[in-house]
């Protein structure tokens, strides 16, 4: 463990290549892994293979939200130095589906007033913020879910199917919204089922194949 | 003062005419409860016999020790109970050992307060007031945390979504947790917020019909009767928060995670 720290550390410093902004090392939670990945900033990589591989397993592995082995940094930081709420604030995991525990939409957000603009963006009500949870759609749920997360201005976003329950136009504003946020800067794992999507908005595409991962062939999309 | 009507044994046996007559009519009606009423009665009337044998002897003997072994016994049933009342307990010790532990503390601590700062008897642990108080606070704080653990770990596996959404926010695990933790406290309270609200119109109390019946003067059964329910009160509330909040660290780790793999 601590020898690679030790190299790692001497690499950055030396100014030969700055750390990578997520860098995952030897993850590995009960049939998943051990994965290794690095994301850089600004890009996004799509994640793909099928159901019960561990896409879910992995992103929830990285945020830290089962126990599990491995070294996970971000820029450079390593996850164990950071308070696992201010971990999960910076690399944020959104799952498939978005949780509610109050009655009114409004409460689910520390600073409803700042959430409008994304509302705005993701084609959502503006009133929506004072409904009940029970009045949302599916798709409102997923879109709130997502605005409810970007509200933390995390650095690196892990989506878990984030347009699944969307219609065409909504997906579109949910990616070209993505697309904005990777231009400034931060990275993305985008867990997706629609080879379209990860082609429109992935810089590269792995797949998650028995526990392990392995580069997704470029000529099957 | 002490002119009260002794029981003789047909006395008894009459008013158990009373129990053998439902389960007749049980039989009558089918509804299958006959076998399970005259089981319970003569259960507690084993039980009660013996009880009053053992009381009768600690009473003799006046002892600390067999008075704190017998207090221990009825902590260490009443953690089976706790722990029997739960539909997902937890793994390992914690199953038996956060309900026994958390009563046996807030039951001891209230007793030997009131032993030591309200009752007074001389010596202090005499057993004739020390386990029928004990007793009667453990059965309610038993109640309470029985109810408030199976509550927390229910709705806790119920609500994993809603509570990980938080943690995924960046909440720590108390307040991740804080709208089921106040459930499961509520739902440990109600029992003995409603005993409160309910005694002396509803019901009258147990304990001070008992003492009436006995020949002593209703304002001073009242006096006692209040005293214990403050108690009660004060021990089953203190041993549901010890109780749930234990739960909700046991559910949850240092790195703010819901450990649902904790729960059988």
């Amino acid at each position: 463990m601590t020898i690679p720290a030790a190299r790692d550390t001497s690499e950055y410093t030396n100014g030969a290549a700055p750390p990578p902004l997520l860098l995952v090392e030897g993850l590995g939670h009960g049939h998943l892994g051990p994965v290794g990945l690095t994301l850089a900033q600004g890009e996004c990589l799509a994640l793909h293979g099928p159901s019960g591989a561990g896409k879910s397993v992995l992103l929830r592995a990285i945020v830290d939200l089962d126990p599990n082995q491995g070294r996970v940094s971000l820029a450079g930081t390593h996850r164990d130095a950071t308070p696992a709420p201010e971990w999960r604030r910076r690399v944020a995991y959104l799952p498939a589906e978005a949780g509610w525990w109050t009655p009114l939409v409004r409460d689910h957000f520390t600073d409803p007033a700042a959430a409008t603009p994304l509302l705005d963006a993701l084609g959502l009500n503006p009133d929506s913020l004072a409904w009940p949870v029970a009045r949302l759609s599916t798709g409102e749920r997923q879109r709130l879910g997502l605005a409810r997360c970007l509200l933390n201005n995390p650095e690196v976003l892990l989506l878990d199917e984030p347009t699944s329950a969307l219609d065409s136009d909504n997906t579109s504003r949910v990616e070209s919204l993505l697309q904005d946020r990777l231009v400034h800067g931060i990275g993305i794992i985008l867990v997706t089922h629609d080879a379209l999507q990860a082609k429109r908005i992935a810089n590269r595409v792995v797949e998650l194949r028995g526990g392990r991962l392995v580069t997704a062939d470029p000529s099957q999309p | 003062m002490n002119g009260y009507v002794a029981l003789s044994n047909w006395d008894l046996a009459a008013a158990a005419v009373l129990l053998i007559l439902n389960a007749a009519l049980s039989l009558w009606l089918q509804l299958g409860l006959a076998r399970q009423l005259l089981i319970a009665g003569l259960r507690m009337t084993i039980q009660l016999l013996l009880v009053g044998l053992v009381l009768k002897f600690l009473f003799a003997v006046v002892s600390p020790w067999l008075t704190g072994a017998a207090m221990l016994f009825m902590a260490a049933v009443a953690g089976y109970e706790v722990m029997a009342r739960q539909t997902h307990g937890l793994r390992g010790l914690w199953r038996y050992g956060l309900g026994f532990s958390t009563m046996m503390a807030a039951a001891g601590m209230v007793t030997l307060a009131a032993l030591t700062v309200q009752i007074q008897p001389d010596p202090w642990y005499d057993p004739r007031y020390a386990i029928p108080l004990f007793g009667m606070i453990l059965g309610n704080a038993m109640t309470g945390i029985a109810l408030g653990l199976n509550t927390l770990t229910e709705t806790v596996t119920r609500e994993k979504i809603a509570i990980e959404a938080q943690l995924l926010l960046g909440a720590d695990r108390w307040h991740a947790m804080r709208p089921f933790t106040r459930k499961a406290l509520t739902s440990g309270f109600m029992p003995i917020i409603n005993a409160m609200a309910a005694t002396g119109i509803v019901s009258l109390p147990g304990m001070m019909t008992g003492q009436i019946l006995a020949g002593v003067e209703p304002t001073q059964a009242v006096r006692y009767q209040l005293l214990i329910m403050f108690l009660i009160g004060g021990a089953t509330g203190l041993g549901v928060l010890l109780a749930v909040l234990g739960g909700v660290w046991r559910l949850s780790d240092d790195r703010h995670r819901l450990r649902l793999d904790r729960l059988l």
